[in-house]
């Protein structure tokens, strides 16, 4: 199975993303990765913490439901959630059809810039994905 | 993100006849009752749609097939479920329980009266090897077990029955809801009945290991989407089915599962959990087995707990859950005080935390259209 993996994202062991929304800001938007959704399944409903809740590196902050399981999400940095796609209130599957654009999950303001450095580049991440 | 409840693997596991031709639909295997069953393709939500609007195939071949033959086989099979099969024409099929002296439900099965006195009982894969000692209890070498050798298909779907007929030919098509028959097809016989599992219109076929891709093959020709393990559990649980060891198993029994339709008792006949069930039809019920549907966004799953509003007492715990992808809401089963049960209760049910409102419901949660 060949998943996408984008070049310009870093990356979690736990199988999340993150981008950097600009150079200039400390705001990072962050989703699960196509491994991910392939492995959960076809997501049918998010548990995601109000804007504004502190999150904390490594810690989960949120749950995924699927058809056939429930995931929790774990923050790849810490931070302050300013934001969550509302899309995926109405249409969930947009992490599964979309995961790296329409798909993402949430918004944070990063607290802890240095935390970025222990994220995986998309070579690395790629090292983490089983051979199907 | 990390799953939580991975379904540990381990031992070895009997594989699937068309094991290849999952393979080729891209199949996510799982292992279920010591089988390796798909558990999806190309995704549960997707099969469970294609099952509600169009047709899907299921191999269902872990259903463990044991017979009972000979002139005494009514008789036998009478005194060991629940069902009066005396009364069951050649040709027609069954819903019937395993019971055990408390009334307690040991397996769900079907039974199938076939002609010249052979009797086909399906029983879960979970319970094969106790439901087989309780055949062979009774009817001795009159029993056998035939599941390895052969292959079981599910078609289920709005578009089955015309599926099947088109595959099978004018002896499928003849058929009425519950009837069963052997059909000789392509050099072989086919095993057919008009039964199922989803809630749907459709059949299900038991075909000789030697003719299953054969007859795979022509179903998905034909346009039956492959569906797995995963989807017939969101079907089932949607047309509200039982699953046994979730739903029923040697603790519950029939009344309070709503499964009295499956229980004779007029006929006077002697069977074991008898007695239990003459007395638990005559009192009241203390609990029944409710259909919640949650009044918010929220998955409840298997084995949550449920409270009144704002109570601090646990009145259940859910036996099955999850989401309903025909309904696009939470839904699940649950044992309820009988004061609770009552379609139009609210409750709420504890998801990792957080309570999600739900409503007690009249059965099923999804009903197929009457003019589909």
């Amino acid at each position: 199975m060949d998943y996408e993996i984008p070049d310009d994202l870093l990356y979690t062991p736990d199988h999340e993303w993150l981008r950097r929304d600009d150079d200039n800001t400390d705001e990072v938007t962050i989703g699960i990765t196509d491994f991910a959704q392939e492995q959960v399944g076809d997501v049918v409903y998010l548990e995601l913490p109000d804007d504004g809740t502190a999150l904390t590196a490594g810690e989960p902050f949120g749950e995924i439901e699927s058809a056939k399981t429930v995931a929790e999400l774990f923050a790849p940095v810490s931070g302050e959630l300013i934001a969550s796609n509302e899309e995926l209130e109405e249409q969930p599957e947009l992490v599964n059809e979309s995961p790296y654009d329409q798909g993402w999950i949430v918004r944070v303001r990063i607290s802890i810039p240095a935390e970025m450095d222990k994220l995986l580049n998309a070579a690395a991440y790629r090292e983490l994905i089983p051979e199907d | 993100m990390t799953e939580r409840n991975r379904e540990a693997s381990g031992g070895a596991l009997t594989h699937l006849t068309l094991r290849e031709r999952h393979l080729t639909h891209g199949a996510r295997f799982a292992p279920f009752a010591g089988w390796e069953m798909p558990l999806q393709y190309e995704g549960i939500v997707a099969e469970h749609h294609a099952v509600r609007e169009r047709v899907g195939v299921f191999d269902v071949s872990h259903l463990a097939r044991a017979w009972v033959e000979g002139p005494e086989a009514a008789e036998l099979l009478r005194s060991v479920t629940t069902f009066d099969v005396t009364t069951l024409p050649e040709g027609k099929a069954h819903y019937s329980l395993y019971c055990n002296e408390s009334g307690g439900i040991e397996d769900d099965v079907f039974i199938y009266h076939l002609p010249r006195d052979r009797w086909l009982v399906i029983h879960n894969a979970a319970n094969a090897e106790q439901d087989f000692e309780r055949l062979r209890a009774v009817a001795g070498e009159a029993a056998s077990e035939r599941t390895a050798g052969t292959t079981m298909l599910a078609v289920q779907g709005p578009q089955a029955i015309a599926l099947l007929s088109n595959v099978l030919g004018d002896g499928f098509a003849a058929l009425q809801p519950r009837d069963c028959a052997e059909l000789e097809w392509q050099g072989t016989s086919v095993l057919v009945a008009r039964t199922g599992y989803t809630g749907e219109d459709g059949g299900e076929c038991i075909v000789g290991a030697d003719h299953a891709v054969v007859l795979w093959d022509a179903l998905v020709a034909g346009g039956a989407t492959p569906a797995g393990l995963g989807a017939r559990d969101t079907l089932r649980l949607e047309a509200a089915l039982p699953l046994h060891g979730n739903d029923i198993d040697s603790t519950t029994q029939p009344y309070e599962a709503g499964l009295g339709f499956a229980v004779s008792l007029d006929d006077g006949a002697s069977f074991i959990g008898r007695e239990a069930l003459v007395e638990a039809r005559s009192r009241p019920r203390t609990r029944r087995l409710a259909h919640l549907a949650a009044r918010a966004r929220g998955v409840p799953r298997a084995g949550y707990e449920v409270r009144e509003p704002g109570g601090a007492d646990v009145v259940a715990r859910l036996t099955s859950g999850g989401h309903s992808p025909s309904l696009r809401l939470g839904i699940g089963m649950a044992y309820l005080p009988a004061r609770l049960a009552k379609p139009g209760t609210l409750l709420e049910v504890d998801v990792r935390g957080r309570a999600l409102p739900v409503e007690v419901i009249r059965r099923p949660f999804y009903r197929k259209p009457k003019d589909a």
